[in-house]
Order: structure tokens, then C-alpha cells, then sequence
């Protein structure tokens, strides 16, 4: 599988689009640190891009790589390779390289800004942290897409959709249902709601990181609650872990019979 | 050495291969003939494991395939379409499937073979057709494998390639080794082919000597025999 993993990366790494991403990681965190002089704000800013773009690039990623390396998937098949093997080997290569993006293009600025001098080092790690789990997460859930339509119009298509559905309509349904249900206790709800998508999760995870959850309010209170504690962290890591190996699972076995 | 046993598949609601059962012992060359849509590239898929049967099993040297992926170095495989990554250099991809296959192989032999010294740095995007096919057949041919299957080996090929792919499958055949090849052109079947599995409709129409298939049908080659079989 090494192998696989091998060719895979540095089949990316020689595509010029690792090397946007990552260049767009430097500048953004450069320009965020040295404008803005300030840590906090810095990973606060950092965290709304991060919850939003790494899912999509993710997305994106997962089904162009896919569709783009039929070929190299077919030639592969041919040889005395396992299914899995092919399969597990390009998901970690994809995800590797965007997470490496992700770590290097922020990890220069700030310690170039001297992260490691400051508090900060926690809450960044933290970001770091949700930032590759996410990528993990999108690139599963778009290369099952992917596997399941051989259409790359459609495929591509599905992939967006369910990048908006986690980014931006799930938030707005379940504002919608707590607007409906406002008479009733929904503090136990808005939580399970925010379990169950990984964005969220990793969004809240790292406000209360910043302790800044003050801002959610009475919920908040229960968020902080949860979250706050060593336990709290220790269940959201492990539903955002749950959300990496379910769709693996779910791509290792549609892979195994698949017709190429 | 392989046994395909009652093996179905079918797309949809198109069956294309209908309960098909065969062996292949003894070295030589079989041609799998067949009208355009009539399964062949499907079946030798499912030889490789690439397409997964509906039904029935293959039996590689008496073990079932599904599931097993080893044999898989028993076997050269020419697809019936030379595409490969674009971004990589030919000397790139010769050791790229060297190294992942893990056995010994020798290219360079195959390389002067067919001339292709001068495009060993050049990416595979920009090849021609036919110099791809040509990289197709040194990437079949560079492992010691007692099976090669070939699906349609002679797409793009200039005359003088094809006569020294020719002289390549002989020499495979006459060191014991089992060719399985699909092909449209059928005087290339009837100089090449030992054996001859045609298969129509899902089924295997006829199996046998050559010989014999113009026997049955009367013509006196292979062209006509095939024509008669198709609109008697």
C-alpha cells in the first residue's frame, strides 16, 4: 500500500494545484498574522475559512483526482494488487498531500510569528487538528460519490451539493426546526444536531477551545459544558474519527465490486 | 491451468456473457473472436478481476480468483486501450509497474525492440497512439508470466511493429506459454491462433481448432467462416 500511497502523492505533488493551495495558505496566514498582530483573532479568522474551505477543497479534490486517475485505477487493477489496497492507497494520497498543504501553508507563519512563544499553541493545534480531519472526512465522502456514478457531470454535481448540504443548508434547516420548536427544551437537541455533522463539530470545537463561548448563549452554556470538559473533547474527536472510517468502510466495499 | 465455470454477466438488462464454461490447459494461442458487443473484453476482465461476475467462478492453476489477487503475477495484460496517467514519462511508468508488481523484469530488450530509446523521457500525454501501444506491449511483455492475455494488440501499430509483436507471441507461445488475444483483423488470427473461442450472444457459438470452424462452416477462410456464422 505504501507503494500505491507513494505514486499517488507525488503524482499530486507534481500537479501545480497542491502548490495553489498551499501557497494560498501562506499568504492567507502571512497577511492574517502580520496585519492583524494578533494570535486569537488570527486563529479565529483562520477557523471560519478553515470550517468552510477545507471541505470543499476536499470535495473538489476527492472527485477530480478520482475521475482524472481512471486510468492509473485501471492499470493498477491489472497488476497483483488488492482492491483495498488501490483504493485506500489513493484516498490517503489525496488526503495526505491537502493535509500537508493545509500544515505547512499555516504552520510557516506562525512560527515564523513565534506560535510556540505564546499560549496559542493549543487552539492552533486544535485547528490544525479539525482542518485534517475535515479533509479526511470530504475527500471519503466525495470518492464514494465518485465511485458510485461513473456520470462525472453528475458526480461532480452530487460532490457540491453535499459539500453545500454540510456547510450551509444543514445549519439552515436546523435553525429553521428551532425557530418551529421554540416552545420546547431544545438545548439537548441543538447539540445531537451538532454532533452529527462534522462541520459544525469542528466549528464549535474550536470556539470553545477559544473560550469564547459566551457568544452562544444559554446553549452555549451547555455546550461548554459538554465540550469543555476532557470527556466532551475526548466524544468529539471520536464522532469526528467515526465520520473519517464509515466512509472508508463504506468506499473499501463498494470498491470490491465495482466493474472497471 | 484455467477453468471458467458457468460465469454470467450481465449490465442492466443487457446479458453479455450467459452461463459460459471452458478450460485452458496446454501453452498456445487462443483467439477469442466474437461481433462487436459480444463479451470478449468483458470475459478477459473478469479473468484479470477487474469486472466482478454475476455468477460462476474462474479457476486459476484450480484456485477461485474471487477474492485472491496473487495469480495477478501469473499474468501479462495488454488492455484494449493504451491510457495511462498522462503526467508520467515512459522510463517513469516502465519502473513505476516494475516496482509495484515486485518481480524481475526486462524492458530493455523490448525498448530497442521497438525503438522507443528516444521517447523514454517524454510524458505519456504526449505520445501518439501508437507509440503508447507500443509501451502497452513492453509493459505485457517485460515479466516472465506463464499467461498473457492481449485485447486487441494491434490498435495503432505500424506493419513493422505489428510483425515484431508477432514474432513476440510466437516466441511466447513456443517457450509453453499460454496467449490469450481478441482481435478484429483475422488474418492475424488465422497466422497466429491455435485454438479459436468464438463467442455470440452470450454463449460460446464454437470452440475448437480453426480447421475445424471451416469445416463447419464450409468457407475456405477464416473471414468467411466468421461472416457465415453471423448472417447465414
Amino acid at each position: 500500500m505504501i507503494k500505491i500511497l507513494k505514486y499517488s502523492f507525488s503524482d499530486l505533488m507534481r500537479s501545480r494545484w497542491s502548490f495553489i493551495y498551499l501557497g494560498f495558505y501562506l499568504i492567507l496566514g502571512f497577511v492574517l498574522l502580520f496585519l492583524n498582530n494578533d494570535l486569537s483573532k488570527g486563529i479565529i479568522t483562520l477557523m471560519n475559512v478553515i470550517v468552510v474551505l477545507t471541505p470543499m477543497i476536499g470535495t473538489i479534490f476527492g472527485v477530480m483526482y478520482f475521475y482524472n486517475s481512471r486510468e492509473f485505477t485501471e492499470l493498477l487493477l491489472a497488476q497483483p494488487v488488492k482492491r483495498s489496497v488501490i483504493f485506500l492507497g489513493q484516498y490517503l494520497g489525496i488526503s495526505l498531500s491537502l493535509s500537508l498543504s493545509l500544515i505547512i501553508g499555516l504552520g510557516l507563519p506562525f512560527l515564523a510569528y513565534g506560535i510556540f512563544r505564546s499560549g496559542e499553541i493549543a487552539n492552533f493545534i486544535m485547528l490544525l487538528i479539525s482542518g485534517t480531519c475535515l479533509t479526511f472526512i470530504f475527500v471519503a465522502l466525495s470518492i464514494n460519490i465518485a465511485l458510485f456514478n461513473s456520470n462525472k457531470i453528475k458526480g461532480f454535481g452530487y460532490a457540491i451539493l453535499m459539500w453545500l448540504f454540510f456547510a450551509v443548508i444543514y445549519d439552515a434547516l436546523i435553525l429553521l426546526s428551532m425557530i418551529v420548536f421554540e416552545d420546547y427544551p431544545l438545548d439537548n437537541y441543538a447539540l445531537v444536531a451538532s454532533f452529527l455533522n462534522p462541520i459544525d463539530l469542528s466549528r464549535i470545537l474550536i470556539l470553545l477551545k477559544l473560550d469564547i463561548s459566551a457568544l452562544l448563549g444559554y446553549t452555549g452554556a451547555l455546550f461548554q459544558r459538554f465540550f469543555g470538559t476532557s470527556s466532551g473533547l475526548l466524544y468529539s474527536l471520536l464522532m469526528l474519527t467515526c465520520w473519517v472510517a464509515i466512509p472508508v468502510m463504506l468506499l473499501l466495499n463498494r470498491s470490491r465490486s465495482k466493474d472497471f | 491451468m484455467i477453468a471458467v465455470k458457468n460465469i454470467r454477466k450481465s449490465y442492466g438488462r443487457l446479458t453479455v456473457l450467459n452461463d459460459i464454461s471452458f478450460d485452458v490447459s496446454g501453452g498456445g494461442i487462443y483467439a477469442v473472436l466474437g461481433p462487436n458487443g459480444s463479451g470478449k473484453t468483458t470475459f478477459l476482465k473478469i479473468l484479470l478481476g477487474m469486472v466482478i461476475p454475476d455468477g460462476g467462478k474462474v479457476l486459476f492453476q484450480g484456485q477461485d480468483i474471487s477474492r485472491s489477487h496473487g495469480y495477478r503475477t501469473q499474468i501479462g495484460y495488454l488492455p484494449q486501450i493504451a491510457r495511462f496517467p498522462d503526467n508520467l514519462s515512459v522510463s517513469e511508468i516502465i519502473h513505476m509497474i516494475a516496482d509495484i508488481r515486485n518481480q524481475p523484469s526486462k524492458p530493455e530488450p523490448l525498448i530497442a525492440l521497438f525503438g522507443l530509446d528516444k521517447f523514454m523521457d517524454k510524458k505519456l500525454g504526449n505520445l501518439s497512439g501508437g507509440t503508447r501501444q507500443k509501451v502497452n506491449i513492453v509493459l505485457t511483455f517485460m515479466f516472465d508470466t506463464p499467461v498473457i492475455v492481449l485485447d486487441e494488440p494491434t490498435a495503432g501499430l505500424d506493419p513493422v511493429s505489428l510483425i515484431k509483436l508477432k514474432e513476440l507471441i510466437n516466441t511466447a507461445k513456443s517457450s509453453g506459454k499460454i496467449v490469450l488475444i481478441t482481435s478484429h483483423i483475422m488474418s492475424l488470427v488465422e497466422e497466429l491462433s491455435d485454438e479459436i473461442i468464438f463467442l455470440l450472444e452470450g454463449d460460446i457459438y464454437f470452440k475448437g481448432a480453426l480447421s475445424e470452424l471451416k469445416i463447419k462452416t464450409g468457407s475456405n477462410d477464416l473471414e468467411h467462416s466468421i461472416a457465415a456464422i453471423l448472417e447465414p
